[in-house]
């Protein structure tokens, strides 16, 4: 069903190294994510998955281990080329992260006024435009994130990581904390604009139905390492976490839930 | 970015006039070419086609602004038709179209911007003030009531944690209380002396020292230090458990939180602040002393002498009998600041702002209430 993504790695993450005190996290992890695609991280808790957001996107320094994006190393950039790299991507935190004296609105915003002279009018309506974009309602511009519930927020938060029309598009746990229908509806979201805006999606997740409902490829975080596959090839394999995982009762109700609407699918036309 | 270049060009081909969109229409040219479409002023019912088909590079800004020139010329009664899209743009306008608005909701005014606005603030700051002030009463009393049930099973006080709390509020105190009120004496002895030498009256430096720490400046300061230190600790600490609901499974197990949490730490703190008064009284002595003799060559055994001239043990007294008040001051509201945190973050530190100014403030109150107590006594 999914179109095969091109072969082309927009991030490339190649003999990472992170540790915390006496803690490896990471060990000698490679890693490619290909333009286009959406790849789903999972991982136990504490395998760094986070860690590994943080460290693409910059707020965490690895030990050691070479880090491209866009075909730029990002860890032998000054500053200001940072930036500009930077504007190129957009990150959509746990909790949304939105600056909670500022408006929706005003939050989206944020990054126009910091790149891009642009005139009022035509910033509130790239900020409305977001603001739908992220299936969220008119009235929202004008409430401060304290008014907006969980699943509002996240929401908000992709309208401003989407504000500067990213290429890429970093998610930290986008369905942890919703219940299963907004989760659901965020999962068919992320899919939509990720195919429309021609996004390419690196997301952390917990949520074994998002791995169905929205991945093309799959990478698991095991012993301080990563293995990347499409979802059936990782289905088949034999590491006892993954199996656990994606066999355990769970995994089984989410990939069976998964062919039942693919028999669905299936058998609709004839 | 590399400089993107986007272009807009009018032409009219038998009575429509065509406007080709060619080049990178992205944020960063967005500015320019918002200009250029709202400078668009056809004749009415003119048909008009937007021609798509030079597009390079067009991102949800761009797709916007040509998305919002068609709403807007069809409203005027424009006949508006998009031509030779490229299908891999499709989607992108699709979404646009969905998501957009032409009338985007307006910022909201902060409403004390205004004059009925700022006036409504004041009053609501007023009553806010006069509710938590009742608020805080109600505390007090709960607090009262408590410790008097604890005097009737004094079994059920729990020592180990007033200790602990004694040790936090007190023993960690003594560097910085004591520092502090030694530099102080050294500043009021110096300038005491300064101004005091020009009447030829240097001795009465030790006075002015005893009778300003003693009487004053030894429990303020102390006092001052204790509800920036402690009090502070107060409100996050149990702003802390209150966030992360161990509040509520005390009362589940069926513990007291205030019985648990504030009479202990009341209790170290009406304990240890005489104590601390006493040292920083102490400290203050010695700095001014040390200065005394530096700046006056009032040597220690004279200083003494003096010292005990100027000043009864019942100027230290009235000192050292504020600090209870005082401490409980600073430990009520501390405490009762900690229990009116809500269940985030943002509102432990909002808490421990407010209990510390509160906690100074009413510090000061109290003891300007009890100068005109004591003139009223004449002691």
């Amino acid at each position: 069903m999914k179109p095969a993504p091109p072969q082309q790695p927009i991030i490339s993450v190649r003999g990472l190294v992170n540790r915390f005190g006496a803690e490896t996290v990471h060990d000698g992890l490679d890693l490619e994510v290909y333009a286009g695609e959406v790849l789903g991280v999972v991982g136990g808790s504490g395998t760094g998955k986070s860690v590994l957001l943080r460290t693409i996107i910059g707020l965490n320094r690895p030990a050691e281990g070479t880090i491209e994006v866009f075909g730029t190393d990002l860890l032998a950039l000054a500053e200001s080329e940072r930036r500009e790299i930077e504007k190129r991507w957009g990150v959509l935190f746990q909790e949304g992260a939105l600056f909670s004296s500022l408006t929706v609105a005003q939050n989206i915003e944020v990054p126009l006024k910091e790149f891009y002279d642009l005139p009022r009018g035509l910033m509130d309506e790239i900020a409305a435009l977001k603001i739908g974009l992220a299936g969220l309602p008119e009235d929202a511009a004008a409430k401060f994130p304290a008014q907006l519930s969980g699943g509002m927020r996240k929401r908000a938060g992709l309208a401003r990581a989407l504000a500067l029309d990213p290429e890429i598009l970093f998610l930290d746990e986008p369905t942890s904390g919703l219940d299963a229908i907004a989760a659901a509806e965020f999962d068919q979201l992320i899919r939509d604009l990720q195919q429309s805006l021609g996004l390419t999606v690196f997301m952390v997740t917990h949520d074994i139905d998002s791995l169905f409902a929205v991945c093309d490829r799959v990478a698991v975080l095991v012993d301080k390492k990563i293995r990347v596959g499409t979802l059936d090839q990782i289905l088949r394999d034999d590491h006892p976490w993954i199996r656990n995982y994606f066999h355990g009762p769970r995994g089984r109700a989410a990939s069976a839930a998964q062919a039942g609407a693919a028999r669905l699918a299936l058998s609709d036309p004839a | 970015m590399a400089a993107a270049a986007a272009t807009l060009v009018a032409t009219e081909e038998d009575k429509t006039l065509v406007l080709k969109a060619e080049g990178e229409w992205l944020l960063a040219t967005a500015a320019e070419l918002d200009r250029r479409l709202r400078q668009l002023d056809p004749p009415p019912h003119q048909p008009i086609a937007i021609d798509l088909g030079g597009l390079d590079r067009i991102d949800s800004a761009g797709a916007w602004l040509l998305l919002r020139a068609e709403l807007e010329l069809t409203a005027r009664g424009n006949p508006v038709e998009l031509r030779n899209l490229d299908p891999t743009f499709a989607p992108l306008f699709e979404q646009v179209r969905a998501g957009g608005s032409l009338s985007p909701v307006a910022h909201p005014r902060p409403d004390h911007h205004t004059l009925v606005g700022f006036l409504a603030r004041l009053g609501a700051v007023t009553l806010g003030l006069c509710a938590r002030t009742y608020r805080l009463l109600g505390f007090f009393g709960l607090v009262c009531a408590t410790m008097m049930r604890l005097t009737l099973r004094p079994g059920r006080l729990r020592l180990t944690a007033m200790v602990a709390q004694m040790e936090q509020t007190g023993v960690n105190a003594l560097a910085i209380v004591g520092l502090l009120a030694f530099l102080v004496g050294v500043v009021i002895a110096y300038q005491g002396a300064d101004q005091l030498r020009r009447f030829g009256a240097e001795i009465y430096t030790v006075d002015l020292l005893a009778v300003g720490i003693l009487r004053e400046l030894g429990v303020l300061m102390t006092a001052i230090i204790i509800a920036g230190r402690s009090g502070s600790a107060f409100t996050a600490e149990i702003g802390t458990m209150r966030v992360t609901e161990e509040i509520d499974a005390m009362r589940t197990l069926g513990l007291d939180p205030v019985e648990v949490l504030v009479v202990p730490r009341l209790l170290a703190l009406l304990l240890t602040l005489p104590m601390l008064t006493l040292y920083a009284d102490l400290m203050g002595l010695l700095g001014g002393s040390l200065m005394a003799r530096a700046a006056l060559g009032i040597a220690f055994p004279e200083f003494l002498s003096e010292l005990r001239n100027a000043v009864g043990t019942r100027t230290l007294w009235i000192g050292v009998v504020k600090a209870p008040f005082f401490a409980a001051i600073i430990a009520m509201i501390g405490c009762y600041e900690g229990f009116q945190v809500s269940r985030s973050a943002e509102s432990v530190g909002r808490q421990t702002t407010l209990a510390v100014v509160e906690a100074i403030f009413l510090v000061i109150v109290a003891d300007a209430a009890f100068s005109v107590f004591f003139s009223v006594l004449r002691v």
